[in-house]
């Protein structure tokens, strides 16, 4: 069973792993045998037996500089360097001897007779590997004379006072790390970890020989290409580049595998620590989502975790225009539990509801929903993922038989044409974005249908085949014709359609896409896309091998969301690129944890595991776990609860982790329904924009405060761990239970783990998992049962879940936002890299160093007719509302198109958004709203009325002594 | 919620399944909403539909047949 244990080591191999025949070899007299292609280094280090190395690591190609690890082979001339050899039958091989060490210490002496001897104080003390390996090779003296009068890199001045031309300052421009250029030992490992790792190439080698130096190409590290994803600092093995937390505290003794909480990748990362004093976050290289690799988000921005406007007491108030009072957790949860089953008798049972958070662990939105279904007995339970991936939920379930995405993330590596619509991977996915860039430098053909030129479309050493650059509402169409291009030009892979699809349905919707009016030509006036681009986009494809779909927001967020689900799983199905690896449909998902909050039941239709609640046989389930009747009927869906609040049927509300006030559209709205309600109870970190209307604030802890598990885009389950104690006392779920409590509910979970026994016990595709699961495995991604002992990385392998894929007719309807004289642009939204959501976490990092407000991105030609220039303010209008931000002039954006942020509460673009919504989930049309933009002075009188609110809302009385 | 938001949800869906092959549009129509919309929203549906349904598509006046009636709250 040892196989079975994951890798807690997290020893560097040299060079990376290969796939390969066995091949057999001796190092130093001990048997080896490696897969094809290994170096020598690595099969060395797998046998123990590790070689001294400067230049390599295991997460880039070996490049050979460093002449450290230089063996003797027999049978061949000379000492060759370890890591670019590769190992063959039969080799034998000498780590260690005479004339190697002699060697080693020489390159030792070379290194360090240009390089401070200040080790002591230096902030990599104790975490250097030129320190380590001067210690391995028994360098004892340096007789090459490093005096300051002789050229070195790392003496300010001579002997003389002069100034020493070669030193260069220290770069702390970064608000994150710093590069000292005295350390360096051009080793090359942070070019090459930007390159290979990041594909982002800000770094280079400027100079030859003495005079080589790492350059960003700029004036600094900030003014740089540099995205600060840290894979430089963390290749780096001196101090040249070294996070300015370890510099200030030291360099951490312990560390806790834990799971990054933002963005929908879920990466793993080791939060490294002394005490209770987390140091840094590194990314974790035997996560099976991130390999390593990280963003700026994940790595640095974690320092809202102990800002000083976290709420750390809990508060309550009778009124809303009253100051917040802090009290006890006893007295907020009495107070609360009194006002909410006074509500349900005084309007009754189903006048209270929950939303769930996506940023919450699985058992905490759990515990959620069960509050509501099991203590409040209504099924009025949504979720953030409402307003994003709801439509995914219900395309994909209509056409495949789950709203599963089909693949893993390691899949990319195997695919030939990746399709990205609607999706933005380099900045709201980052680590995957990387991981694709990987895989479209080696060759890929990468087709983007998106209304903006996003990075993909065009940066370093990538290039899309094709961009389809859409007017906004109009995805269907676009999906549409690709399908008739497929269909009418023969490309549809009929041998796929007819073993796994219903033929029958197929040949209606072939006749119904085979229609002139969804060609290219008929489509071009709708959708701005010039036909010859799009028929070859449609034929690389069908015909490119492997093709994978990656979408986003763009899709889903519109009134057509789900029918452009449909539309994807259409195309994927018509070019039988489902159920392999290197193929599928895949939904990124924008919360770490929406893919878990759905599969939990927090939707008001489905209990967890995505059955509707109409089904007695499941209820039945939940019935017996949980000993109460649970309502056959669906609940209240966020959009209607707000529409019954104002209606005056919807009183009371419990929030956890979620700001819909910020986050969801037609902001006044939003504000009438909580303003109509009698209890708001508000669970988070900080006072966010919802907490304006709150009766009860609940301090909430951070995802270093708990134990529990996310569920990433690949349905993939990780542990989060707890790293230190819950600065307010409690976990979120242990706040939750003591509310269910508090209203007459009697749970006694001591520990999460309990909480994923019970949902193993009550839902089928978890029945496998368990936290000592976890343990063993490190993660696994669901269905995870019986059958399924070790997860699901690809789903519909042998069939699709449903039986046959279903083919659904997919008929543009336009949206009824539309332009007019009133309102000509259309505004489209979006993330930016260094902000994460509605901005609460990261607006309160450094990372607002790249983005302190939200921009109107328009293209000049818009910008010229209006007088509008670059950093101008703007008056942004909207039939829902209006806003001011400044403007930034764009050519990502065409003609007829303004894109902005959501990251900050004081521009709301969501005071702009409309209340239409997707046909079938009510998700909101966030992507397309028709707007007019003109110059202002200034923030509306709408934000200035916003602030002044919210300002008076947050005063906080000190607790009664 | 108005009368005029539950007739543009309901038209929005009726459009989706008119689109369809099949007969059955109405019978899935109906469906969708005994599926995915709360009691209240059915209450007010019917007291629309039950008011001469103004504004309704024919789908969905054909489709209220089929629609699950709340129980009196």
């Amino acid at each position: 069973m040892k196989d079975f244990i994951i890798p807690w080591d997290d020893k560097d191999m040299g060079t990376p792993a290969k796939s390969g025949k066995p091949v057999h070899l001796t190092i130093d007299g001990a048997k080896v045998t490696v897969p094809e292609g290994t170096s020598v280094m690595r099969a060395a280090a797998e046998a123990g037996l590790d070689i001294p190395k400067l230049c390599a690591s295991d997460n880039l190609e070996a490049f050979g500089s460093c002449r450290l690890c230089v063996v003797e082979i027999e049978g061949r001339r000379g000492t060759p360097a370890s890591c670019t050899t590769p190992v063959h039958e039969g080799m034998v091989v000498r780590t260690q001897s005479e004339k190697l060490q002699r060697m080693r210490k020489g390159v030792m002496e070379l290194y360090i007779s240009d390089h401070p001897l200040d080790c002591l104080t230096c902030a990599a003390n104790g975490d250097c590997e030129l320190q380590d390996m001067a210690g391995v090779v028994g360098l004892r003296e340096v007789r090459y004379d490093a005096a300051p009068e002789k050229a070195n890199h790392f003496a300010t001045r001579d002997t003389s006072g002069q100034p020493n031309p070669e030193w260069l300052p220290k770069d702390d421009s970064n608000p994150y790390f710093t590069y000292d250029p005295s350390k360096c030992i051009v080793c090359n490992r942070c070019v090459r970890a930007c390159e290979e790792v990041q594909g982002t190439f800000a770094l280079t080698i400027e100079g030859r020989g003495f005079d080589s130096r790492v350059s960003v190409g700029a004036e600094n590290f900030l003014e740089s290409d540099c995205v600060s994803c840290g894979a430089c600092v963390q290749a780096c093995p001196t101090a040249t580049l070294q996070e300015k937390s370890v510099i200030e505290m030291g360099v951490p003794q312990r560390s806790v595998v834990t799971t990054c909480a933002y963005c929908g990748v879920g990466c793993s990362f080791k939060a490294e620590l002394n005490g209770d004093q987390l140091v840094r976050m590194v990314p974790w290289k035997h996560g099976k989502a991130n390999r390593g690799h990280s963003c700026v988000k994940g790595r640095f921005a974690y320092g809202y975790a102990d800002h000083p406007d976290r709420i750390l007491k809990p508060m309550i108030r009778e009124r809303i225009d009253e100051p917040w009072q802090e009290v006890s957790w006893e007295e907020a949860l009495g107070f609360a539990a009194k006002k909410m089953r006074g509500i349900q008798e005084a309007y009754g049972q189903k006048s209270i509801g929950v939303i769930t958070s996506s940023r919450c662990t699985n058992e905490e939105t759990y515990l959620v929903q069960k509050l509501a279904r099991a203590v409040f007995g209504n099924n009025n339970t949504d979720t953030c993922a409402r307003v994003c991936h709801s439509p995914t939920g219900y395309g994909l379930g209509q056409t495949f038989g789950t709203s599963a995405g089909t693949q893993d993330f390691d899949s990319v590596e195997k695919t030939d044409v990746i399709v990205v619509i609607g999706a933005n991977p380099t900045d709201a996915h980052p680590v995957f974005g990387s991981r694709m860039k990987k895989r479209l430098r080696e060759g890929a053909k990468l087709i983007v249908i998106d209304p903006r030129k996003i990075d993909l479309v065009k940066s370093a050493h990538i290039a899309a085949d094709h961009h389809l650059q859409l007017r906004p509402g109009t995805n269907v169409a676009v999906v549409s014709a690709l399908a008739h291009v497929i269909v009418t030009e023969g490309l549809a892979d009929e041998a796929y359609i007819r073993e796994r699809c219903d033929w029958d349905e197929y040949l209606s919707y072939a006749e119904f896409i085979s229609d002139e009016r969804h060609s290219p030509e008929a489509t071009f006036v709708l959708t701005g896309v010039d036909p010859d681009v799009l028929r070859a986009a449609a034929r690389t494809f069908a015909t490119g091998g492997n093709g994978a779909i990656y979408y986003g927001l763009g899709v889903t967020e519109h009134s057509q969301g789900s029918t452009t689900v449909m539309g994807i799983a259409n195309l994927a199905m018509l070019t039988g690129n489902v159920g392999r690896e290197g193929v599928g449909v895949n939904p990124l998902r924008g919360q770490n944890n929406v893919q878990g909050s759905c599969d939990m039941g927090s939707f008001p239709h489905e209990l967890p595991g995505y059955r509707h609640v109409k089904g007695a046989e499941v209820r039945e389930v939940f019935q017996k776990a949980w000993g109460v009747e649970i309502d056959p009927e669906p609940g209240l869906r966020i959009p209607n609860m707000l529409d019954a609040a104002v209606d005056g049927t919807f009183k009371g509300l419990y929030c956890q982790g979620e700001d819909i006030l910020q986050s969801d559209p037609d902001t006044k709205h939003v504000s009438a329904g909580l303003a109509a309600m009698e209890c708001v109870i508000v669970h988070d970190l900080f006072l966010n924009e919802t907490a304006n209307y709150a009766h009860v604030f609940l301090p909430g802890s951070t995802f270093l405060e708990k134990d529990g598990t996310f569920t990433n885009a690949e349905r993939r389950i990780n542990r989060v761990r707890e790293v230190m104690a819950p600065k307010a006392g409690y976990a979120d779920w242990e706040v939750t239970q003591l509310l269910a409590n508090a209203m007459g509910a009697n749970w006694h979970y001591t520990h999460p783990a309990q909480i994923m026994e019970e949902i193993a016990l009550t839902t089928p595709s978890f029945a496998g998992v368990s936290y000592d699961v976890l343990e063993e495995k490190g993660s696994v991604q669901w269905p995870c049962n019986e059958a399924h002992p070790d997860g699901t990385p690809l789903m519909h392998v042998d069939g699709f879940v449903r039986g046959k894929g279903r083919f659904i007719v997919t008929e543009y309807v336009a949206t009824e936002e539309k332009t007019g004289p009133r309102f000509p642009l259309l505004l489209t939204t979006g993330r930016i890299l260094s902000q994460y959501n509605v901005g609460a976490q990261t607006r309160r990092t450094e990372n607002s160093t790249w983005h302190q407000e939200d921009v109107l991105e328009i293209h000049p030609h818009d910008a010229e007719v209006r007088g509008v220039k670059e950093g101008d303010w703007v008056r942004l209008a909207s039939r829902s509302g209006e806003t001011s931000l400044r403007a930034k002039l764009s050519e990502r954006v065409s003609p007829g198109v303004v894109y902005t942020t959501f990251h900050h509460p004081d521009t709301q673009a969501n005071v702009i958004t409309t209340d239409f919504s997707d046909w079938a989930t009510n998700c909101p049309e966030y992507k397309v709203t028709a707007v007019q933009v003109g110059l202002s002075n200034g923030p509306s009188d709408w934000q200035e009325r916003y602030a002044a609110q919210a300002e008076q809302s947050r005063r906080i009385l000190p607790a009664a002594e | 919620m108005s009368p005029e938001k539950l007739t543009m949800m309901a038209n929005q869906i009726a459009t989706f399944f008119k689109t369809q092959p099949g007969a059955d549009g109405a019978e899935r129509l109906a469906a969708h909403l005994n599926d995915f919309w709360e009691p209240r929203m059915r209450a007010q549906f019917f007291a629309h539909v039950d008011a001469g349904g103004a504004g309704l598509d024919p789908l969905v006046l054909e489709a209220a047949q089929f629609v699950r009636r709340p129980a009196e709250a």
